[in-house]
């Protein structure tokens, strides 16, 4: 199974619908947090040689800030929540006071940190809630941290399970922005990695055929 | 201006006359630089994981862990006429960059430094300098002439070692 030739279109839409459903759940958590509409792309599910992944994230060396947690329980694997360090100022601002000009928080403040890394906690929750509804697959979340570095870095920590059998990876990414407001790629997005035991589980429980 | 040739992640390659040798966004992984001291001879590998051992596939990008990389430099460089006793070696990368993940599994940067340091005194090749650990993300380059590795982090500036 190292290189998924059994993975076909089918279980990529399937893939594609149940990051769907996550991340609408998530849009709709980090809306209320926000007091602001979310909007968010329908997502890609793709199997990817993982040296492209930093690609999706903006480039190897772009700055971003993420939120990773491990998941453990049916189907291993990694989440992330993450923005372009810049427009996690915009997502911090939002949470703390928004109307207020003079107390700026960002993510050079602790409590900015704080503040984003709890955003990216409740995203995070609500998007393996609903996957976990979903395939009724008991899923569970490690401790949730943030890390403010390059992209390829970052990737590096999430990829490093995968990586023992396979040189492709099947992730999961939907991009969210505020309602009205310019696209920027990199405002809030999910970015979700299985572990190469999990697909079986993972197919089954959604009750698609792998031929072998 | 020098001519740059950029590694990506888990592969390696040789420097062909004075390019600058160059890889991005090492997080656990670990960029090893080998070179011929009095020459531009110079090789740089992204390392991901410490052994191949640990996998039921056979089939992996060349530069993806430390025990297959590592030799594999050293039989590049030979090839284009290096000399192996004159071998050195500089590293950096092996961060840890979160926190939260303690278990033995996770400590990934800090086992791929110790498998790239066994290969290294494996092949009797000296480590000259390096720059690893910590939490930060490193981008790396080599100039073959100098032999100095610059290294770039987000938050901690940039050196040269």
């Amino acid at each position: 199974m190292k290189d998924f030739d059994f993975i076909h279109s089918t279980h990529l839409d399937v893939l594609r619908e149940i990051g769907n459903i996550g991340a609408g759940h998530a849009a709709t958590s980090l809306s209320a947090l926000l007091g602001r509409k979310i909007e968010m792309t329908i997502p890609e599910a793709a199997i990817i040689p993982f040296d492209q992944i930093p690609d999706r994230m903006g480039g190897s060396e772009n700055e971003i800030a993420a939120i990773y947690t491990p998941i453990t329980g049916d189907a291993p694997g990694s989440v992330y929540f993450f923005s372009d360090a810049i427009q996690s100022n915009a997502v911090i601002q939002q949470l703390t006071d928004p109307l207020s000009e003079s107390s700026k928080q960002d993510l050079a403040a602790q409590y900015g940190q704080s503040a984003f890394l709890e955003a990216g906690n409740i995203v995070i929750g609500s998007y393996l809630s609903a996957f976990a509804d979903l395939t009724g697959l008991k899923v569970a979340r490690g401790v949730p941290d943030l890390s403010i570095d390059m992209a390829g870095a970052i990737i590096s920590h999430g990829l490093s399970r995968l990586l023992i059998q396979s040189d492709v990876a099947i992730c999961i990414d939907t991009h969210m922005k505020i309602d009205g407001e310019a696209t920027v790629r990199n405002f809030g997005s999910i970015l979700l990695l299985f572990d190469p035991e999990s697909f079986e589980v993972l197919f089954k429980a959604l009750g698609v055929e792998i031929d072998e | 201006m020098n001519e740059v040739v950029t590694i990506g992640m888990a592969e390696l390659s040789c420097s062909s006359e004075s390019a600058l040798l160059r890889t991005s966004g090492l997080g656990s992984c670990v960029g090893v630089i080998i070179y011929q001291e009095g020459s531009t001879h110079a090789a740089m590998a992204h390392i991901m994981l410490p052994s191949v051992t640990i996998s039921s596939n056979r089939e992996h990008k060349i530069g993806k862990f430390a025990d297959v990389a590592i030799p594999e430099l050293v039989r590049q460089l030979r090839a284009k006429g290096a000399a192996s006793y004159r071998l050195k070696a500089k590293i950096a990368g092996g961060a840890q960059m979160f926190a939260s993940a303690g278990n033995e599994m996770m400590r990934v940067g800090e086992r791929n430094v110790i498998a790239v340091k066994e290969q290294l005194l494996e092949l009797k090749i000296p480590l000259i300098a390096e720059d690893t650990g910590g939490k930060n993300g490193r981008t790396i380059s080599f100039d073959p002439t100098t032999h100095e590795l610059t290294i770039r982090t987000v938050h901690l500036g940039t050196k040269v070692i």
